[in-house]
């Protein structure tokens, strides 16, 4: 690894010198739109926009108890009453335990308190997650009940809508169910085909279509439905758009299938609904017609950001679980615990915790904030680390337990398998990593290009700021962004984590501008590019979550600080390490990158539809 | 009918799922950081308050605790439950440690008079120090009848039926109002909290008091001197038969 690191560091101080082409990076920040401005997409322009990030969030003393009191009874509840290997055995949830999960307001977290339900904030909610996600059906019934079934609703919903359906969803008495997906349609939602066409009175749609692997398809009574509706455009030209539908079962025509036999979460119902000329009146038409699709995304960002706090909670019970065996057995005379191959994976559960906790309760926490702040790219950050981590740790702790880990009667074969769905709902992980990729190049985009017609039209200021930033690339100076010093937002004990992110920070905006500048437009359909812009995003937010989180844990004084530095700061070398070989890879040329040869391997596969080497035993006959 | 008033005594204690572990210093066991949670007979006792008042015969329930800040915590849990009130008579941590039954039960009797009471239900003992005097004590302060380890409890006119375990099966008592009943596992099951409830009990008044505002005397003739482990459980011996045995026996002193 030696060479290794040496390359890698020689690599990173020639891309300090190497002058660019084209496109200049000012070091003030250009204040074109409101200034709680989304912390990701800044990243992208080699800028850490501290203020929604440092210090981090906090709830007051009194929202503390309130939040400690409220998860009591709920934990109590899933630690007595549960049996989450029956409910995975039968494939259902009892009756009774849905009643129980009814009455203790599970049904309506953040419903507001007028319509009946707890109206718990976002930090509130993430914490109540973490009690909830002892099973991970219950876990999914509930968040495709609320988190997106009823959310639209909430969101985008008139007053006479939220004044019928909230309260009966609330109580628990209706559940409902998010309506997107289509046999033909997954990741392309754009492409739906159920169809509502409105009726001659104009007083109703008629709905027709098949939506596929709906939770809650067989419990709901409350849809949202997404289908495509003709919209006169502004000129009179009808165009095909989608609408958002509240359809209660009632309307007629709705069936569902059987329930889907899955890996995991086995317990929550997932079955396809369809809907046969199904009436739909006006009046429940859900935001804007022709507004469908992006009231479906605004949902499905809305309720992301939970999956840290939730993934988190898993990884924290099951370190407890498996320390205790590790603690107890023996093997060649010696505890479990004492072996480094052992040791690495509590290592590695302890860290992805700490920084899917903060990650979660840092975008929770700027959620909160009074003001529309457009968190999308952050939650679904959140959920690609959170899936990604929790399925790791999982796999790793089965592992320590060895064989009993793999049998049925010891809980971790049952938590793998419903961890597994985490990287595939709500958006696989390819997708999030192609959308957290574009926003942020996207927004950089529009920024550099105001800049360079700033810069071609001869505007001094620009001029002087390019000519700046070129000699102190050539100059190699070091970059200082703030965090650290005298007047840092960071605690001196994580300065040299926050010293490495500065770094990582400045090198992805000058590639970020390379990359704009070698691929314009056409770097939509550069995925294998796109996936390493997103990982060095992912690696950078959690560098950030962890530093504020740390550096407050630090200064306030909680127990066990000291514990948290050491997380903190194994993370931030480590993640800063990857970032540096990411953008290695995303060089022009760079022998680092293979996926010229990626994309040569998979062509000639699938164009045999087959492994196509000879075998290894074929001869020349 | 429904005149009667009830005062219901909790406790925090450390959750009786939690690990205890002693101090390196063997002053007590390891509190900071640990999860708390309302001891588990008082919750029986609440519940039993809080069905007696369902049944509409009684008609006012006030939670108590005696303690530092936290258990105001343990006191919101009682008001979910369905307590009207909470009274907190503020005791700061040091002290609150050196407290023990005598003094507990010396600020319920006090409260219970202050505040007019016909019954004062608490938990048969806590799951902490086990000691199974405070209600005892507190008829006693009071000079009222009680009725301890309470598997049943019915109200009969003036009077209340409390049917007690005891090591010897059931006994049955009829006691004269005012009286102490303290609550045994099999009294009832508590219900949840729900959240719900749990928003609506923030509206729902506690009082802070102190010891001192009542004229109670908080202070102990006990101390701690240690608090240890116990023994690690060693491995036991098998004998093949009973000279061995007997043999055995002789050697560690036994016999």
């Amino acid at each position: 690894m030696n060479g290794y690191g040496l390359f890698l560091r020689r690599a990173a101080a020639a891309r300090a010198c190497r002058a660019l082409v084209a496109f200049t990076a000012s070091r003030r920040p250009l204040r074109t739109s409101p200034q709680s401005r989304a912390f990701a997409k800044e990243l992208c322009l080699g800028k850490i926009e501290k203020n929604g990030v440092f210090p981090f969030p906090e709830v007051s003393q009194e929202e503390l108890n309130e939040i400690n009191q409220l998860v009591k009874p709920v934990e109590k509840f899933f630690m007595e009453e549960v049996d989450s290997r029956k409910i995975d055995q039968e494939g259902k949830i009892p009756n009774d335990t849905l009643e129980k999960l009814r009455s203790l307001g599970l049904f309506g977290m953040q419903i507001p308190e007028e319509y009946g339900g707890l109206g718990l904030s976002h930090t509130m909610y993430a914490r109540l997650g973490e009690a909830i996600s002892l099973d991970g059906s219950i876990t999914v019934t509930l968040a495709a009940h609320q988190a997106i079934g009823l959310k639209g609703i909430i969101l985008v919903g008139t007053e006479e809508q939220k004044t019928r359906y909230l309260p009966r969803l609330a109580s628990g008495e209706h559940i409902a169910a998010f309506c997107l997906t289509e046999p033909n349609s997954g990741s392309d939602a754009a492409s739906i085909q159920t169809r509502a066409v409105l009726s001659e009175d104009k007083k109703h749609y008629i709905l027709n279509g098949s939506k596929i692997w709906i939770s809650n398809g067989g419990l709901a009574s409350v849809f949202t439905v997404f289908a495509r509706t003709k919209v006169a455009d502004a000129n009179g030209s009808a165009k095909d758009k989608i609408t958002a539908f509240i359809v209660e079962r009632d309307f007629g025509g709705v069936t569902n299938g059987k329930p889907e036999d899955k890996l995991g979460i086995r317990g929550s119902n997932t079955c396809e609904v369809h809907f046969e000329d199904t009436k739909v009146p006006v009046e429940n038409v859900l935001g804007e017609v022709g507004g469908g699709f992006k009231l479906a995304m605004n949902i499905l960002n809305s309720g992301r950001f939970s999956m840290g706090s939730l993934s988190a909670a898993m990884i924290k019970k099951l370190i407890e679980m498996t320390a205790e065996y590790a603690c107890t057995r023996k093997q060649f005379n010696r505890k479990l615990s004492e072996f480094g191959l052992i040791q690495e994976k509590f290592a590695l559960m302890a860290q992805k915790a700490y920084v899917m906790e903060s990650m979660a309760y840092l975008t929770a926490g700027m959620l909160d904030q009074p003001g529309l702040l457009d968190c999308s790219v952050e939650a679904a950050i959140v959920k690609v680390f959170s899936s990604e981590g929790v399925w790791q740790c999982v796999s790793e702790a089965l592992q320590i337990l060895g064989g009993s880990g793999y049998m049925k009667d010891q809980p971790y074969e049952r938590m793998l398998r419903d961890a597994r769905i985490l990287l595939i709902f709500e958006g696989t992980n390819e997708i999030l990593r192609l959308f957290i990729a574009l926003a942020g190049l996207q927004h950089a985009g529009r920024i550099l290009t105001t800049r360079m017609n700033e810069l071609k039209r001869g505007s001094v200021r620009v001029i002087m700021e390019t000519v700046g930033q070129r000699l102190r690339d050539s100059l190699g100076q070091t970059v200082d962004m703030g965090l650290t010093g005298q007047l840092g937002l960071v605690h001196p004990s994580l300065e040299d984590s926050a010293t490495k992110l500065e770094q990582n920070v400045y090198y992805f905006g000058r590639t970020v501008e390379a990359l704009l500048s070698r691929f314009g437009k056409s770097i939509v359909d550069e995925q294998l590019v796109l996936k390493r812009v997103a990982n060095i995003l992912i690696n950078m937010y959690g560098m950030v979550a962890v530093l504020s989180r740390a550096s407050r844990s630090v200064r306030i004084g909680l127990r066990d600080h000291d514990h948290e530095v050491l997380l903190a700061n194994m993370f931030c070398v480590e993640a800063y390490f990857q970032n540096l070989f990411s953008l290695s890879q995303l060089d022009k040329d760079a022998p680092e990158n293979l996926d010229h040869q990626t994309k040569k391997i998979a062509q000639q596969i699938l164009e045999k539809r087959a492994y196509i080497c000879a075998h290894p035993l074929d001869r020349m006959s | 009918m429904a005149e009667l008033r009830a005062l219901v005594a909790v406790k925090r204690v450390i959750d009786f799922a939690v690990k205890i572990r002693v101090k390196p210093d063997k002053t007590g066991v390891v509190t900071d950081g640990v999860k708390h949670s309302m001891n588990p007979f008082c919750e029986i006792a609440v519940e039993e308050a809080v069905r007696l008042k369902e049944k509409k015969l009684v008609k006012e329930i006030i939670a108590v605790s005696c303690g530092p800040v936290q258990c105001q915590e343990t006191i919101r849990t009682a008001l979910a439950m369905g307590a009207d009130r909470g009274i907190h008579v503020e005791v700061p941590a040091a002290e609150a440690e050196r407290m023990g039954p005598l003094q507990v039960a010396r600020v319920l009797a006090k409260l219970a008079e202050r505040e007019k009471v016909d019954l004062v239900l608490l938990g048969k003992q806590a799951i902490d120090d086990d000691c199974n005097q405070t209600g005892q004590m507190t008829a006693g302060l009071l000079d009222w009848p009680q009725g301890t380890f309470a598997s049943q409890v019915t109200l009969e006119g003036d009077k209340l039926k409390v049917e007690r375990e005891i090591d010897g099966g059931l006994e049955t008592l009829r006691l004269k109002l005012p009286a102490v009943v303290t609550a045994d596992l099999r009294l009832n099951e508590p219900r949840y909290a729900t959240l719900p409830n749990i928003m609506k009990a923030k509206k729902k008044k506690v009082e802070v008091i102190k010891a001192g505002d009542l004229g109670v005397d908080m202070s102990s003739k006990l101390t701690v001197v240690s608090v240890e482990d116990p023994p690690q459980r060693v491995a036991g011996v098998k004998v093949e038969n009973t000279e061995d045995l007997v043999a055995k026996l002789k050697e560690i002193g036994r016999i």
